[in-house]
């Protein structure tokens, strides 16, 4: 059956913003879902509200609208562009949510859209429990299958649950009906714990109603990528088994691929039943998953649960077998069937066909639990982690210590030359799920533990605790040698150890046993992820080390660039860096370099092997890039290895690498020093005649107290060793500066900052080539400055900045690009306060903001910046059309669009963390919001963050002393809007004044009345209240004040009402509200947003 | 020290490794099998007779061996060859570890790092003889390789004998019993019997020795040839008993060797393939209904017939059924004025994907076909 005829346009939803749970692997699949459908000649449309996705840039669809993805929206952008069909299947939940939506509310049906993928009956039969359920029961029924779900039993009274607890067998999940969040539900392990939880669920549920269920904690996990045609033909992408037993959420466990405690009886079941089941649901084309468990005792099986989409773990298998999942759905959803497509990697196959590993791969979980004091670190069935790491070795120990050092966390990697600890404390430590758990199970192995105890304890197979003692014994072997033989190098390589570790055990530096394993000729050969086990020759090098017999690396034939991508997806290096990266992969494959992209993030783009000309799988670290660039130069010359793309990651290796003789290219390592390094940065500020906060460092609280004292309240404090944001407060006196040097560590200085109070914080993104600069876009951020720059909303271009000021920013951008050597991008953060331009920092790299800017100003900076890199000038660029051929960022014409970006917070899964903005990022994501004019772009923002915002109802407002003044103005219009608004009491006393009816309410700490009346927290609560303005005073550690905001703040979350934080915040969203009033907050493309741009080739100039 | 196992191609290229099971020396053809799950299975499929197998999959062993998934009463393959062997035996069925298994039954193995690079080099160069040594057997290379060349090739091996039951047996049919089943033990694999029972079949598996008169003496509603190891074209004596079964009307279903019997019964040639097919994962397309299937496969020799359409044998018009998506390889015949059909791969699966269980049920539908005409 070939391709369908009858559709011509096709429009596909993206995921929106970053969250936890839904990450950029959604990028990837949507990516090259729109590739695909361009490719075959459809018109493609494409919503996606995520401005740092690869999707969004304009060469990937027709017609690119980053709006909000809500139905309304959506709505308007059928309505304008009329598809034929909708693909929601490869945009997460997020999209297929909204398709649903759609459907439900009819329009689609009313537009003439067909659902393509997976039809509604689908959706709705894989997501719906109980209909689930019946088909689990329908398919082990029919096929005689063992398959069953999860036993359970509702209870409306004590008696009841008891009875069925009896039925169920204990432990029993107990879980009330219509609590909010889980609320009231628990594990009883006895009738003593199910009188208590199931006591309290009942009267916490508002029907008296719990759900009992039986226990699968501590089973076997796995899942299986299944592939569907429109003939029923039927694919098992890929296998996979979780370390970690049932209660981790599989996002956050450690996973396996291919599966590898099943025998083929067993694993067959499994495939029986996903197959009969995906029929039965009735996926039509496309991939799904489904995950099951196994009891390790009887090997009775459960289907927990299936996706009918593309999910994390179809990316995942994807990288894991070479099988491209969502490719291939996108193909096959406009009417190809899986015969009639080719096996990209063998090229000779067809897609037909399942995939087979003659290696194994590991994902690890990457978490931030660092940003978010006071979250429950447990690993629970609700994700935590942030990001992930794959590896890819020939066994399953290589592949596992790969993985685990390609997460750059500080102790993720095994180590054996430290005290282990105490060997009943480590065992009973690790039967609580968390991050790093493996490493203390290792401890235990270390300290004695016996395979049983451990297996009593975490319920760890004992095929993987064994494969760690396989680790724990080469270690052993490893520091009990004489001398360190090239067998025995190549022993525990073989079993995944880095120099480091090596250099560890036998106490010497990392370097010296680099050195000596090259003088062995001990080095890593590249094998060929080929999707067949080597049954047949691989036409595309996708390729991952191992200290096996054969190299497998092509020779090449074009003089090669290496880009080294960002890694694991973290708070602060996520999928902007990935953008940048395949920006500049593509780019130099145009301008005849052969591209390598090294990375270990299987959620990216960047690790689609169709994305550069070669594709190393491996771990960002020195050893591994080194080993990379070697093998690279045995097969051809290597022009550069670019590292200011992928983020500090790449970054942190330049100087090491420069120093290995590799040639890196852009911004030279020394550069990149003289910007990072607080004094010679301060060199260079000074020799340009440009401000900085006055600053010092201190090692003592005493020190701390006199540099305060000089600079004066409030300040800026941050350990010196960290980037990005860790660790960093603002302190308004003596007292919480002496609090908090205590807490930091006493053998790392502190760096104290003034801090600008009141400024304008700007972001700069720029490219400079050594004699010309190109101002790419000047941001200015909405909240106060001490936000951390990802946290905070900003607009582009500036709203309230005149020429006069662009003019002074271009300057002062041009002499720190010329004084630090920049050959590339340069991303500067200023902080413009009471007329003075102050510069808080440089960072010589592509920087979060670069696909925004360009998305923003049609401008393709990563590109441009990876050229520039390669030794091409601005004025080359702007002559061959990359950037325009006149005017910059700095210079977008009055008529340029406003585009707004807003960050997205994870609070909602930290339940107990303060939501309130500071100067360490948290924020996982960011949506754009785009529009001619100010109010309708931050409407926009705040609809894809969060929701759209209210236009009407009440809202709350309490505000700290210093925001009194600022707050009157947006709470008079808030009122003038129609809203009733609510204050506490000093807030209330000033805007009656003022004029503004605010009604009194109760604070937190008051407690709630006597006759009743609930205090504001309640109100939240009891949904009573529509917007909330909060702006936090006092400091950490206080109570009253500080305390209040915090349980206001909390509540808001746990309601998801919008909660703005600054009075800048609430200015915007009160023009964003009047947008809304107004009527018509219109939808626009990306390709129309730029051909007005282009249009208006006038320029305002700054000059 | 750690001991040392040696694997000698015949064409001289040496691995390295450790021993695994039995230690000695071992010979036979050098083949490599892809599949990621079923390592009990593969290891007691007669099919594998003089064969040394490769696994391409790391990790071997971690289920460790149980009494219910063997295929036959024992191991078959010569020697074995993986590379990361299992300590531990994680299944809540297993019995014992794989290695005692193989020690047991005096199974010579080798684990070693460079199963990939001998697949690489049996995709390239074909399948060839090759030797397992260690322990007492080591000696120098040249010897090994010279004992290696001694060795007896595959072409022109005549095994069903050696791998075939001994006694007629007979499985009874679960639930009703609807056919009689006369099934020619040529290396047969304990689920084929087993898939027919569960069809209300009764089986009666006879010695590849049974001639067309042993096998239509049952009064069989159908005849069944197995796999089986070997070179069909050395399987005169299986193909003359088909040709009588053929003559005589009665409905006919083989299975990979069977097919290449069939082949040969309708004088087709048969020849072998330079790696064959090992693993869980061939796409197969029944070319009557276009639908692909996932099947598993063992087999080193194939038949070659017409792809273009319908051909004329002397049992009336013939076709290729099935062809493999990977290499156009045959992978199944029919007969189109006679009730027989064959495949080349396996449809009772064990170890692989049940994707052409279907065909038992076509076996029984031209059974009652046969029965009502």
């Amino acid at each position: 059956m070939p391709k369908r005829t009858d559709i011509s346009s096709v429009m596909v939803i993206g995921s929106g913003p970053i969250v936890i749970g839904q990450a950029c692997e959604f990028d990837y699949s949507g990516t090259q879902a729109c590739r695909v459908l361009r490719a075959e000649g459809f018109r493609v449309v494409l919503v996606n509200s995520n401005p740092a996705t690869i999707m969004t840039d304009p060469e990937f669809a027709d017609a690119t609208y980053v709006e909000p993805i809500t139905p309304e929206i959506v709505e308007k952008i059928i309505d304008r562009e009329r598809p034929d069909a909708l693909l929601a299947t490869l945009g997460g939940q997020t999209a297929l949510n909204t398709a649903m939506a759609l459907h439900e509310a009819g329009v689609l049906e009313r537009y003439g859209v067909e659902l393509i993928g997976a039809d509604v009956d689908a959706i709705q039969s894989g997501e719906n429990r109980e209909k689930f359920k019946e088909i689990v029961a329908k398919v082990a029924r029919e096929h005689g299958l063992n398959a069953e779900s999860a036993r359970s039993a509702i209870c409306h009274t004590l008696e009841q649950c008891l009875a069925a607890a009896e039925e169920l067998g204990y432990p029993v999940v107990v879980r009330p009906s219509f609590t909010m969040g889980g609320v009231g539900s628990g594990f009883a392990h006895d009738e003593a714990a199910l009188r208590r939880i199931a006591g309290a669920g009942l009267d916490a549920s508002p029907t008296s109603e719990v759900l009992l269920e039986e226990s699968i904690l501590g089973w076997k996990e796995y899942e299986l990528e299944v592939m569907r045609d429109r003939a029923d033909n039927v694919v098992i992408v890929c296998s996979i088994e979780n370390l970690d037993p049932m209660g981790v959420h599989t996002g956050d466990s450690i996973t396996v691929a291919p599966a590898m405690t099943l025998t083929d009886r067993e694993y067959q079941n499994m495939r029986d039943v996903a197959i009969a089941v995906i029929r039965e649901v009735g996926v039509d084309t496309g991939g799904c998953n489904i995950q099951f468990a196994v009891d390790p005792g009887t090997g009775r099986m459960i289907v927990i649960e299936m996706n009918p989409r593309v999910s994390r773990s179809s990316a995942l298998a994807s990288k894991a077998t070479g099988f491209p999942i969502a490719k291939i759905a996108a193909k096959l959803a406009i009417g190809y069937t899986l015969p009639e497509i080719p096996n990209d990697i063998t090229k000779e196959t067809p897609a037909s066909f399942e995939p087979s590993l003659d290696y194994v791969v590991v994902k690890v979980p990457r978490f931030a639990f660092e940003k978010f004091a006071g979250a429950d670190q447990t690993l629970t069935t609700h994700m935590k982690s942030v990001g992930e790491a794959m590896a890819i070795g020939r066994s399953f120990p290589e592949a596992l210590q790969k993985a685990l050092r390609s997460l750059e966390s500080k102790g993720s990697s095994f180590t054996f030359d430290d005290e282990p600890g105490d060997r009943a404390e480590l065992v009973a430590a690790a039967a609580t799920p968390r991050d790093g758990r493996l490493a203390t199970v290792m401890r235990a192995i270390r300290a004695g533990a016996g395979a049983e105890e451990l297996f009593e304890s975490t319920r760890i197979d004992p095929w993987f605790l064994d494969q760690l003692y396989v680790i724990h014994e080469v270690a052993e072997e490893l520091g009990a040698a004489p001398a360190l033989s090239a067998d025995e190098l190549v022993k525990a390589k073989r079993y995944g150890f880095s120099d480091a570790q090596i250099a560890g055990i036998r106490g010497l530096a990392e370097a010296e046993v680099r050195a000596l394993r090259h003088t062995l000729g001990v080095r890593p050969v590249y094998n060929t992820v080929d999707t067949c086990a080597a049954e047949f020759a691989a036409a595309t090098p996708y390729l991952y080390s191992t200290y096996d017999e054969e190299d497998e690396v092509p020779l090449g034939d074009r003089p090669k660039v290496i880009i080294l991508g960002s890694g694991p997806n973290r708070i602060g290096q996520g999928i902007e860096f990935d953008y940048a990266c395949v920006h500049a992969s593509f780019e130099l494959s145009a301008a005849g370099f052969e591209t390598v992209m090294v990375n270990c993030n299987p959620e990216t783009v960047s690790t689609d092997y169709d994305t550069s000309d070669r594709l190393y799988f491996e771990p960002l670290t020195l050893e591994d890039v080194l080993e990379v660039v070697h093998a690279e130069q045995r097969t051809g010359p290597v022009a550069g290895v670019i590292v200011q793309l992928g983020g500090q990651t790449p970054l942190g290796l330049a100087q090491a690498l420069k120093d290995a003789g590799v040639p890196v290219v852009g911004t030279s390592p020394e550069s990149i020093h003289l910007a990072e390094e607080r004094g010679a940065f301060g060199r260079v500020l000074a020799e340009a005649g440009l401000p900085a906060p006055k600053h010092g460092t201190a090692l003592t609280v005493e020190e701390a107290t006199e540099i305060a004292g000089e600079i004066g309240y409030p300040v800026l404090v941050r350990p010196s060793y960290v980037l990005g944001g860790a660790g960093m407060a603002i302190v308004y006196d003596d007292d919480n500066l002496a609090r908090y040097m205590e807490r930091a560590a006493a053998d790392h200085p502190v760096l104290i900052d003034r801090f600008l109070d009141e400024a304008i914080e700007i972001d700069v993104d720029a490219l400079y080539d050594g004699s010309e600069l190109y101002l790419g876009g000047v941001m200015e951020h909405i909240e106060e400055a001490g936000i951390h720059s990802g946290d905070s909303a900003c607009a582009l271009p500036p709203i309230t900045l005149g020429s006069l000021d662009i003019k002074r920013i271009r300057a002062a951008t041009e002499a720190i690009a010329e004084g630090v050597g920049v050959r590339g991008l340069l991303n500067v953060q200023y902080a413009m306060s009471a007329g003075v331009l102050y510069v808080l920092e440089a960072n010589p790299r592509a920087s979060r903001t670069v696909p925004f800017v360009s998305k923003a100003t049609a401008v393709p900076l990563a590109k441009a910046a990876a050229r520039v890199m390669m030794g091409t000038t601005v004025a080359e660029l702007r002559a061959e059309g990359m950037l325009p051929a006149e005017g910059d960022g700095g210079t977008l014409p009055l008529s340029a669009p406003i585009a707004v970006k807003e960050a997205v917070l994870p609070f909602n899964r930290f339940r107990g963390v303060d939501t309130v903005l500071g100067p360490e990022m948290r924020s996982t994501g960011e949506v754009m919001g785009i529009d001619e004019v100010f109010g309708h772009a931050y409407a926009k923002s705040q609809d894809a963050a969060y929701g759209q915002l209210p236009t009407k109802g009440r809202a709350f407002v309490s505000v700290a002393n210093r925001d009194k003044r600022a707050m009157v103005f947006p709470v008079k219009a808030l009122a003038d809007l129609g809203f009733e608004i609510l204050a506490t009491e000093g807030t209330a006393e000033v805007l009656r004044r003022n004029g503004v009816r605010a009604k009194i309410v109760r604070k937190h700490s008051d407690g709630a009345a006597p006759g009743g009346e609930p205090t504001i927290v309640g109100r939240i609560l009891d949904g009573e209240v529509d917007l909330i303005v909060n702006t936090p005073f006092g400091s950490p550690g206080q109570s009253g004040p500080r305390l209040d905001g915090y349980e206001i703040r909390t509540a808001a979350v746990l309601r998801g009402i919008p909660c703005i934080t600054t009075v800048q915040g609430l200015a915007a969203a009160v023009q964003g509200i009047q947008a809304i009033v107004r009527g018509e907050v219109g939808v626009r493309s990306l390709q129309e947003h730029a051909e007005r741009l282009r249009g208006h080739g006038d320029s305002r100039g700054d000059a | 020290m750690t001991e040392t196992a040696i694997l000698v191609l015949e064409d001289g290229r040496v691995f390295n490794g450790t021993p695994y099971g039995a230690v000695g020396e071992t010979f036979g053809e050098m083949v490599f099998n892809t599949g990621m799950t079923g390592y009990q299975e593969t290891l007691t499929d007669p099919s594998y007779h003089r064969q040394i197998v490769a696994m391409t999959a790391p990790h071997i062993g971690n289920t460790g061996v149980n009494d219910e998934d063997p295929e036959s009463t024992r191991i078959w393959v010569a020697g074995y060859v993986v590379r990361e062997p299992s300590r531990v035996s994680s299944s809540w069925r297993a019995r014992r570890s794989l290695d005692d298994a193989l020690r047991e039954q005096g199974v010579v193995g080798i684990a070693m790092p460079g199963t990939r690079a001998l697949t690489r080099h049996l995709r390239e160069r074909g399948a060839m003889r090759a030797g397992v040594f260690s322990g007492a057997a080591l000696a120098p290379v040249e010897e090994l390789l010279e004992r290696v060349r001694q060795s007896p090739k595959m072409a022109g091996a005549d095994l069903a004998g050696e791998v075939s039951t001994a006694s007629p047996y007979v499985l009874s049919p679960v639930g009703e019993h609807r056919f009689t089943v006369a099934a020619v033990d040529l290396g047969i694999k304990a689920m084929t019997p087993e898939r027919m029972s569960q069809r209300g079949c009764r089986v009666h598996v006879l010695p590849a020795s049974a001639t067309t008169a042993d096998i239509l003496a049952l009064g069989p509603d159908g005849v069944f040839f197995s796999n089986g190891p070997g070179d069909p074209a050395t399987a005169g004596f299986a193909v003359e008993a088909l040709r009588g079964v053929l003559d005589s009307g009665t409905p006919f279903f083989g299975i990979c060797f069977g097919n290449q019997i069939l082949g040969r019964a309708l004088g087709l040639p048969t020849y072998k393939l330079r790696y064959g097919h090992r693993g869980v994962n061939q796409p197969v397309m029944d070319r009557r209904t276009g639908k692909v299937e996932i099947t598993s496969h063992n087999h080193g020799f194939a038949v070659d017939a017409p792809l273009d359409g319908p051909f004329d044998t002397p049992y009336g018009r013939a076709e290729v059924s099935h062809v493999n998506l990977n290499d156009n390889c045959v992978e199944g015949l029919r007969l189109l004025d006679r009730p027989a059909f064959s495949v080349q791969y396996h449809p009772e699966a064990a170890a692989g994907p049940h994707d052409a269980a279907y065909l038992f049920d076509e076996f029984n539908a031209l059974m009652e076909g046969h029965r009502r005409a």
